[in-house]
């Protein structure tokens, strides 16, 4: 039993933290937002350079071979600079989805080279779930894994069709993709197909909850920064306790929040089959803090914060949108609400890890 | 990050759930707020120490068994499981035991751990005085030096557990020129002292768990003064230290609670009406979850030599809260029943415990420090917002 990360997995997140730090300012934010593309190829080049593209692809691709427990302070990292540009969810949920075919020996030959050019930063793969009703950046991916009933696709860039839609969120940039399902395009179907897209839904959700925490942190830190230079009535508002407390309250639940979303990772890692719960509980306590935190900051901020000049927005937006992507709130705690209504679901202390949390025929939870 | 427990981690879950399972008294005990339950609850820790299950984390010397914080889990996770009694040693077990191996001298250790070990002594904390609550650094009751004694007068308030206790622990003003926290002295009283009067408080269930201590002369050998004189505060600050990191409510207890009350749902959830129900048992089950993920990933943190850092002041709120939402979810399951004192077995079984831990949960809040004054400390050392 050991719930730390190792010193490499720290320093990592270091790196890439202060990379974003210096590089994604507010500023070359709202450039994007300008933007024809709403990217800046000048970061994907830095992001591939530090490895985020192939740090999930396995090392017979050219990868890095890392899992999510490797990933998670990463995610956080780029939820914390705010970036836009979609690489968590390239990495985590298309990356994943394709190793995961490849795993299954569907299509091993395409999928190895889309891997490998994914990997030397080439080839850009998105990946759509039926959950979410459009795609952030899909215009910009060479290929989609797009879904069609229980049946997984593999469409080039050619194939699709994109309808362009406005979020509240300037960084995000919404796709409705049109496409027509082949017998050529499809590499996985009926339960193979529906077991993929389960093990999707639950990398999107972990990639949206690790990003929601970075958010939130950073939108405590803002808030918590203004709070000690606004001044009114000769002192700085953040000396008054209801300030404070506003603060502390969205302290509580971030802290709350991380452990739980470590666990998801490792659960979607060693025991996919039982990881169900554990994301969903990350989504939900993730976008529960995430949203405290953007209405609890923006109130610090005063009138300021409700204007679009200030950068908290910048924020607050991604909160608002990531913590309705790949499931809101409602559909995790059904699922939670769903599992804990069967008879034999093991619940109690001694099941929270543990061997028998990923013991493959430990069916009785299932 | 491994989150499987080791074959000795299993095996040790193994023998502590044999152990309990052989030694649970199987009829509940009295609470131990009344004179019989105070003993019954006395022998059980005595029983526990027999079998050196005390304190599982301290040193064999003391009667322990040196395990590290994930057995510590473990061992509460299987108590809890157990329905093992609560333990009314709990202030010197958690709270003064660990304080004493840091800064005794040699010689109170051995006067000292071993009798609190084996439930000889039970200990009372006397913190509190009708005017220093929240505001400890108030503190006025007095122990004025006398050749080799302290001379104690004043008074403590809300002492848990004093009304039967043997010994208590807390500060008192020795540099009677100082002023806030300096000049206060971490001193061990024996209750039976000549000048003490304990005067029961009935709490909100009416039995008398807390109490009143006045002080009329009494005189302390200054071998209970424990670390120097004057040097109390930084001391106490420790002990509180461990109160609010992990010792004081362990995750098990939540889990269990929740877990109850999840078979509660299942049981009556389709003669509920309020539409909140799932989404209040929902947030329980999740909330206990994350307090133990919480709650390990803190003691993995420290058994590889790292610090409690600022951020554990976010467990008392997390937990006081979660322990009245449970128990409020719980009541409004039971619906008008809710209010029923139970008496009958029927009643037992079908009301279970929900209502006296309601009562109970109330006090969450309030007691180690109130939850507004946790979120000052959040704010000021855990975020760094200005003192003024
Ligand atoms: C069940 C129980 C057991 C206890 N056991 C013990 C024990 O064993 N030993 C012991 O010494 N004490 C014990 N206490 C006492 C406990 O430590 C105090 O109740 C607590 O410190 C609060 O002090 P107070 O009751 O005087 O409330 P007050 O300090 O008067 O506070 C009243 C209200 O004002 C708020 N408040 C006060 N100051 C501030 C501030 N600066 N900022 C914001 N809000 C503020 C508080 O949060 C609270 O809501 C126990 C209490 C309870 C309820």
């Amino acid at each position: 039993m050991d719930f730390t990360f190792t010193d490499d997995q720290l320093a990592f997140r270091d790196s890439v933290g202060s990379m974003l730090e210096n590089e994604v300012t507010t500023a070359s934010i709202r450039e994007r937002w300008t933007g024809d593309s709403g990217e800046n190829g000048d970061m994907l080049n830095m992001l591939n350079e530090m490895g985020m593209n192939s740090l999930l692809v396995p090392e017979s691709c050219g990868g890095l071979g890392m899992d999510l427990v490797d990933f998670v302070l990463l995610a956080d990292a780029c939820g914390k600079a705010a970036l836009p540009e979609s690489i968590v969810e390239d990495a985590v949920v298309a990356g994943g989805l394709l190793s995961d075919l490849l795993a299954s020996g569907q299509h091993t030959d395409q999928v190895q080279e889309l891997l490998g050019g994914v990997a030397a930063g080439d080839i850009r793969v998105g990946c759509a779930h039926i959950i979410n009703p459009y795609s952030n950046f899909a215009h910009r991916k060479d290929w989609m894994l797009l879904a069609n009933g229980n049946d997984v696709h593999l469409v080039p860039k050619s194939d699709l069709k994109f309808t362009a839609l406005k979020s509240v969120d300037p960084s995000r940039r919404l796709q409705k993709v049109d496409w027509a399902p082949s017998r050529k395009t499809r590499v996985a179907e009926g339960e193979v197909g529906a077991g993929l897209q389960r093990a999707t839904l639950n990398r999107g959700a972990l990639a949206a909850a690790a990003q929601l925490l970075g958010l939130a942190q950073a939108m405590v830190q803002q808030a918590v920064d203004y709070s000690a230079t606004r001044e009114q009535f000769g002192k700085a508002i953040g000396t008054n306790q209801a300030v404070k407390h506003l603060m502390a309250d969205c302290a509580v639940q971030i802290e709350f929040a991380k452990p739980v979303v470590y666990r998801a990772a490792y659960t979607v890692g060693v025991a996919p089959q039982r990881a169900d719960w554990a994301v969903s509980h990350a989504k939900t306590a993730a976008g529960s803090a995430a949203e405290l935190s953007a209405r609890n900051a923006t109130q610090v901020h005063g009138a300021m914060g409700y204007t679009w000049e200030c950068d908290l927005h910048i924020w607050v937006k991604r909160a608002w949108a990531l913590a309705k992507e790949w499931g809101d709130a409602g559909f995790h705690k059904n699922r939670i609400h769903e599992w804990l209504l069967q008879p034999n679901a093991l619940l109690g202390p001694e099941f929270t890890f543990g061997k028998r949390y990923i013991d493959h025929s430990d069916s009785a939870a299932a | 990050m491994d989150l499987l427990y080791t074959p000795s981690q299993t095996q040790f879950r193994e023998e502590v759930r044999a152990w309990l399972a052989a030694h649970v008294p199987a009829k509940k005990l009295a609470s131990f707020d009344t004179a019989e339950g105070f003993e019954q609850h006395r022998q059980w820790e005595k029983t526990l120490a027999a079998g050196n299950w005390g304190m599982v984390t301290w040193p064999k010397e003391y009667g322990g068994r040196a395990c590290d914080l994930i057995e510590w889990l473990i061992f509460e996770e299987e108590y809890y499981r157990a329905g093992a009694p609560l333990r009314v040693n709990q202030n010197g077990i958690f709270l003064l035991g660990p304080t004493l191996m840091e800064y005794g001298t040699e010689a109170q250790k051995e006067r000292f751990i071993s009798a609190m070990a084996s439930g000889e002594e039970i200990w009372a904390q006397a913190w509190s005085e009708p005017n220093a609550g929240s505001d400890m650094a108030a503190i006025r009751c007095r122990a004025d030096r006398d050749g080799d004694d302290y001379v104690i007068n004043g008074q403590k308030i809300w002492s848990t557990r004093a009304v039967f206790a043997d010994y208590a622990f807390g500060l008192f003003r020795t540099d009677p020129e100082s002023s806030r926290h300096h000049g206060l002295s971490f001193i061990l009283v024996p209750l039976d002292s000549p000048g003490v009067t304990v005067r029961p408080i009935e709490q909100l269930n009416g039995l008398p768990g807390f109490a009143e201590i006045f002080f009329d002369d009494v005189r302390v050998s200054d071998f209970n003064l424990l670390g120097g004189e004057n040097q109390g505060w930084q001391i106490a600050m420790s002990t509180a230290g461990f109160e609010r990191g992990l010792m004081l409510r362990s995750p098990a207890r939540f889990q269990q609670a929740s877990r109850r009350l999840v078979e509660l749902y299942r049981k009556r959830r389709n003669d509920i009406l309020d539409l909140s129900i799932e989404d209040s048992v929902v947030r329980c089950y999740m909330d206990a979850e994350a307090y133990a993920l919480s709650t390990y990933q803190t003691a993995s943190r420290l058994v590889a030599g790292g610090h409690i850092g600022a951020e554990s002041s976010c467990n008392k709120i997390f937990w006081s809260e979660l322990d009245i939402r449970i128990h409020e979810t719980a009541l409004s399951l039971l619906g008008a029943r809710a209010e029923i004192e139970p008496e009958t077995a029927e009643d037992h079984a079908e009301l279970g415990t929900w209502l006296d831990g309601f009562l109970f949960s109330q006090s969450g809040p309030i007691y180690a420090g109130t939850n507004e004054i946790q979120r000052n400390i959040i704010a000021e050392r855990m975020l760094g917002m200005p003192r003024k």
